[in-house]
């Protein structure tokens, strides 16, 4: 029998995962981040269960340091899609005294989301939450199951998963775990690309080269906003960037870039010898930076 | 462009963990900031050059005991192929780990030491490879480099694992030569080991024909989801969506509704807003039927020319993949695709000594222990044999009481 061309067969999985979550929870939700990812979790939401209503809402948590751009493409999608959104926010856990927001040069509220992720869904007593997370993005997420359970205080043990078997997710859990799913877990950055540009897919506008005000910090160039500290050291300048990944204006760095349509992007991608998380300050805190971030319930 | 996922069986001590690295590497799957992460990371090879195991062994807690702890899923891609590495570790008690690996991959790198030869621990890697039905391996003779590129080392150990091969029932066997550490035959072909006319691994694993379960006939569908929409426009909409787990189905096709038996035709097929005529094995589409049936998830739609057992009481391989020994008095659940019932294990056949493979009898089922049983079902499964139809013939048991997966059970006889 001839084998599925790669984007199709990757396709199929991730449906395949997404109709597990709609058979075998009572109260599941998307996490939508506004970034390709989560966007091509959509579309693959579209797929598994169109002409009907999806059997979730999508779920953002809003660190309220967004790109502009992010939440005009989110609240577009929403309305073409006719489903619902909740939205948690970080500044209300600010604002309640649950975190307490960073201080100096390198301030970010991405460490902050993760306690108002949780909030989020002991509120709603979701109990799966798909996320668009990757094998190929970072060793830890390299050793996560499709289906990782998380225990009541959201942490995941590396050493506790359950074995996954061919292509049967175990979902039992009991009352106040819950499992995050990870759909698109063998996808890389550029299956992703290619499936987007096959599926013709809209993106938010910052994906791809625009001028804007940056910084370099770190070695990185970081968006001038207000949302991020600066002193009289940091130089202001014009410059062509794209990014590669959305998150919080605080921790993502442009890329310099040229890439105006998304066939200049896969060839950039292809050619490119920076990984993609490696735009990600969050990261580089130290070398076990996202393992120790996973246990403690971040996606 | 298709994608080969492939297992690597062996342990930190035979190199496996510098045979991915070394993969990754010359194939240029390695970025710069990972390579910077590498190099900041001050483990060095005795000359100097970068330890490329450093890539597979990702976690924290793994780099502290100097060991591989689970399943790691790494990706790399050439022009011709794209590949999905399962790395599992090799000691002893991660069998479950191997097994849960081998469970989705095509193919089996088993790595053998060239000092050492076929060992104990081949024994072991080659029997699981065989009893998760992997249809094609290929033996990597690692360290060539420390036994001097000897022709004689290799040949030795082909002919040691040819036997070993019948023994295991192993069909599709490939051997090559290499060194990981210094890159032999892994991406280019070794000057120092010009006696090998064979491929190198990396193209040779670019351009293997995985040999494919002739299944053609065997049209399996497991009913995931029920799409109703129940809106005004859609008042009469009713698709089961689900994924081909072999065979094909076409428009027009006469399918059989099991457990349940009720045959009728199929109408439509959907994906989004495509119809396409045929589902192929893998694709995950919306199939529509003739006639109005009762079709829930955990059903499955079949070939009504070729239609699975319908059982409930089956003969399996367990493998055992909890600490907690398997209890013959309990209810487990049953996983089995889309369907979940309860089971118990009525009977214990035998075990497996998977050093010696020689058949033992022993009351207790622990971590790790694999061997022969029978289930009985509160529920029919339609089902086909795992050596005949790998999609349709495994299952997991889950602990009622714990919730986690505590067996993978693989169809063999029908018992009823």
């Amino acid at each position: 029998m001839k084998q599925l061309d790669y984007l199709d067969e990757l396709e199929a999985e991730a449906i395949h995962i997404l109709r597990e979550v709609a058979g075998q929870f009572e109260k599941s939700a998307l996490l939508f981040s506004g970034g390709k990812d989560s966007i091509t979790l959509v579309r693959l939401a579209e797929k598994a269960f169109r002409p009907g209503k999806f059997p979730f809402p999508l779920v953002h948590i809003d660190t309220g340091h967004n790109f502009e751009e992010t939440i005009i493409y989110r609240d577009n999608m929403i309305k073409r899609l006719g489903e619902k959104l909740i939205v948690g926010y970080v500044q209300d856990d600010i604002d309640a005294g649950r975190v307490v927001e960073q201080k100096g040069k390198n301030a970010s509220r991405n460490q902050l989301q993760t306690v108002t992720l949780l909030n989020t869904i002991a509120k709603h007593q979701f109990d799966a939450c798909i996320g668009g997370a990757r094998r190929d993005e970072e060793k830890a997420r390299a050793k996560e199951r499709i289906f990782s359970v998380r225990d009541e205080f959201g942490q995941w043990d590396p050493k506790r998963q359950r074995p996954e078997l061919w292509n049967i997710y175990n979902g039992k859990i009991h009352k106040g775990e819950n499992v995050r799913v990870f759909p698109i877990s063998n996808w890389t950055e550029l299956d992703v690309w290619n499936y987007i540009r096959r599926e013709k897919i809209e993106l938010p506008t910052i994906y791809f080269a625009h001028e804007r005000n940056v910084i370099t910090r770190n070695g990185q160039l970081m968006a001038a906003s207000p949302f991020l500290n600066m002193d009289d050291e940091d130089v202001v300048e014009r410059r062509n960037v794209r990014f590669r990944t959305v998150g919080d204006m605080t921790c993502t760095a442009a890329v310099e870039s040229y890439a105006f349509e998304i066939d200049d992007i896969i060839d950039e991608i292809s050619a490119s010898r920076v990984s993609e998380r490696g735009a990600r300050m969050d990261d580089k805190v130290s070398e076990a930076a996202m393992e120790d971030r996973k246990k403690g319930g971040y996606f | 462009m298709n994608i080969l996922k492939f297992l690597t069986a062996g342990s930190v001590d035979d190199g496996k963990s510098t045979l991915i690295g070394r993969l990754l590497y010359d194939s240029g799957a390695i970025l710069v900031d990972q390579l910077e992460a590498l190099q900041r990371s001050n483990r060095k090879n005795d000359d100097g050059t970068i330890d490329l195991a450093i890539l597979t062994d990702g976690l924290k807690a793994e780099r502290e005991q100097g060991i591989t702890i689970d399943v790691a899923y790494k990706y790399f891609q050439t022009d011709k192929r794209k590949f999905i590495i399962a790395d599992t570790p090799g000691h002893i008690q991660y069998t479950r780990n191997m097994v849960t690996g081998a469970s989705n991959a095509g193919l089996a790198i088993i790595l053998i030491d060239a000092r050492k030869g076929v060992i104990e621990q081949t024994v072991r890697h080659s029997f699981l490879v065989s009893l998760l039905g992997l249809p094609q391996v290929v033996v990597c003779v690692n360290k060539m480099d420390m036994v001097d590129y000897e022709e004689e080392v290799f040949n030795k150990i082909v002919s040691d694992y040819k036997g070993l091969a019948v023994k295991v029932g192993l069909k599709n066997v490939a051997y090559i030569p290499v060194s990981a550490l210094k890159g032999d035959n892994i991406v280019h072909s070794s000057e120092r080991m010009p006696w090998f006319s064979g491929s190198s691994l990396l193209p040779y694993l670019e351009t293997v024909e995985i040999p494919a379960d002739n299944l053609t006939e065997h049209a399996r569908f497991p009913v995931q989801w029920v799409i109703r929409p129940q809106t005004e426009e859609l008042h009469d909409y009713r698709g089961y969506a689900g994924r081909v787990s072999s065979g094909s189905f076409r428009v027009n096709d006469k399918v059989t509704v099991l457990p349940s038996g009720f045959t009728s035709t199929i109408s439509k097929i959907e994906l989004l807003d495509s119809e396409p005529e045929a589902a192929l094995s893998g694709m995950s589409v919306t199939i529509h039927l003739e006639d109005e049936i009762d079709i829930s998830r955990g059903d499955t739609l079949v070939s009504a020319k070729n239609k699975p057992q319908v059982s409930q009481q089956i003969e399996a391989d367990l493998c055992w993949m909890d600490t907690k020994p398997l209890d013959t008095s309990h209810t487990y659940f049953l996983q089995h695709n889309s369907k979940v019932t309860r089971c118990r294990i009525k009977e214990i056949l035998h075990k497996v000594n998977i050093n010696t493979l020689e058949e033992e009898f022993d009351e207790e089922f622990k971590l790790n222990d694999i061997g022969r049983i029978v289930i009985k079902t509160a529920d029919p499964l339609a089902f086909d044999l795992y050596q005949y139809n790998k999609a349709n013939g495994g299952a997991i048991l889950i602990d009622s009481r714990t919730n986690v997966t505590v067996g993978a059970l693989m169809f063999r006889a029908n018992a009823e």
